[in-house]
């Protein structure tokens, strides 16, 4: 049987491969809840959660079913629809960054080549074809999350939460100039802004983008920090500081809904490690099976995310305001520059 | 400016391979200091308590926690007939302990001291007495 020229297994593959990501995608946010705070319990010369099953391994399942089965309480002086939408609005576009990274090679099933990317296919002859503005889309997805954040922060009708959403959108934008500008880098190299191919020139060893040309590695950290900023991770998680806004934009939320906003942030950590493995670090490229090799880097991004968060206290908001436009942003702004440069006169 | 970052993080990673040092509690108990403020004890000797119910104890006591009455037993002598302790008042400073004159009273490790109801915390004689 065949639909369109292509046997029923084919589009069966193509599920089972959409499905099987996006699983992942979900254990690998719950099991950061985890390993973030067993590493940080460790860092702090503790252990972190041991009661719940084997060394505290239900956790997240715990916590999940927990969150599910309370009451959602919605304050009588929100705003309810843009109430509902906005755990929605702050997690999908976490999610569904996720269709334009190639997290493997291709693999054949029926004589058909199915390339491990969400949203990509190989013709007859074994071309893969991706979304060919797979950056830019990443970049769009980006700034969407943040109109979840402020949609909750204005429909709770509360102080905290509206300062939340505030400092969440004005960080979101400081940081996401430079974030792009330090992506900028890595097209000159590519001259591509297919994922698919980014992936594909950095094999090798010494092929990834980060140590390319010296300016593409400091490129490379400095999108990672931009990242982690606008991803609202510490330090960077003025919207949420507790110690100032209660819990931020998520101050009105409870149950499920809260739990959304949860899942997005970790969902975000993931998404945010996958770019920068895909952008950087060489994709699935490496010595272990190119899975196997995505996965790792991810996780370690995602190990230095929970470092980062044990080891600094969070920035005050001026200073991050200062380090977003008046480090960053012209540093990047010089990384182009000079970046252009290398690439004339010792690549070309 | 960068290298104070980069030795923090060195820092926190030295830490993630330190032991922890966080104690299992109900399963692990801690050990306490010899001269650890517990759980009073009136010490026993000739099988029968050593207190012969001067009143320092209630006097110096600032909490106001020691109730004592004294009784009269077969020599004539002198002794706590009741001895109560109310540890939902008792800050456990001890000095029960040092204006002790006939070293009758002492204190023990024994610091989990949660209960049901609150007259369970009300320490008779009986209870308080050394188990031998």
């Amino acid at each position: 049987m065949e639909i369109m020229g292509l046997p029923l297994i084919y589009y069966g593959a193509m599920i089972l491969k959409v499905l099987l990501a996006f699983v992942f995608v979900l254990l690998t946010v719950a099991y950061a809840t985890y390993a973030e705070r067993k590493i940080i319990g460790h860092m702090q010369v503790r252990i972190g959660p041991n009661r719940t099953g084997p060394m505290g391994l239900l956790q997240p399942i715990a916590d999940g079913i927990k969150l599910f089965f309370k009451e959602e309480i919605i304050p009588a002086q929100a705003s309810k629809f843009a109430f509902v939408l906005a755990p929605l609005v702050a997690l999908i576009p976490a999610f569904i960054s996720f269709a334009v990274i190639p997290f493997g090679d291709t693999f054949e099933i029926a004589g058909y080549k199915v390339p491990l990317q969400i949203a990509a296919y190989a013709d007859q002859a074994g071309k893969v074809f991706d979304l060919n503005i797979g950056v830019l889309y990443i970049l769009a997805m980006a700034s969407l999350g943040v109109y979840g954040i402020v949609l909750a922060g204005w429909s709770s009708n509360s102080k905290y939460s509206l300062l939340g959403g505030l400092r969440a959108s004005a960080q979101m934008i400081s940081y996401e100039l430079a974030a792009g500008l330090a992506i900028v880098c890595v097209f000159m190299v590519s001259e591509s802004l297919s994922l698919q191919q980014i992936v594909s020139d950095q094999g090798g060893l010494f092929g990834w983008y980060i140590f390319r040309t010296p300016f593409t590695f400091v490129a490379g950290i400095i999108f990672f920090i931009c990242s982690l900023a606008e991803i609202n991770r510490t330090p960077f998680d003025l919207p949420e500081a507790e110690t100032e806004l209660v819990s931020g934009f998520c101050t009105e939320y409870s149950s499920m809904k809260y739990a959304m906003f949860f899942m997005a942030e970790y969902a975000n950590m993931v998404t945010v490690c996958a770019v920068t493995t895909t952008l950087f670090l060489g994709g699935w490229h490496g010595p272990l099976p190119p899975v196997l090799n995505f996965i790792a880097k991810v996780y370690i991004l995602m190990f230095v995310c929970m470092w980062v968060r044990a080891t600094y206290p969070r920035y005050r908001y001026d200073q991050l305001m200062k380090l977003g436009w008046k480090v960053f942003l012209p540093t990047t702004l010089f990384l182009i520059v000079g970046n252009a440069f290398w690439i004339t006169l010792f690549q070309k | 400016m960068i290298a104070p970052l980069i030795k923090g993080l060195q820092i926190t990673l030295k830490h993630l391979f330190k032991k922890p040092i966080t104690l299992m509690y109900p399963e692990e108990k801690p050990v306490v200091a010899p001269n650890f403020r517990g759980l009073h004890t009136l010490k026993v000797s000739h099988d029968k308590a050593k207190c012969v119910a001067c009143y320092l104890c209630p006097t110096v006591c600032p909490a106001k926690c020691i109730t004592v009455e004294a009784g009269e037993d077969a020599k004539h002598d002198k002794f706590a007939a009741k001895y109560e302790i109310d540890l939902l008042r008792c800050i456990f400073c001890g000095y029960c302990v040092e204006a002790c004159p006939v070293d009758a009273l002492g204190m023990t490790q024994t610091f989990e001291l949660a209960n049901y109801k609150r007259s369970d915390f009300v320490f008779t004689k009986e209870r308080l007495l050394e188990k031998k």
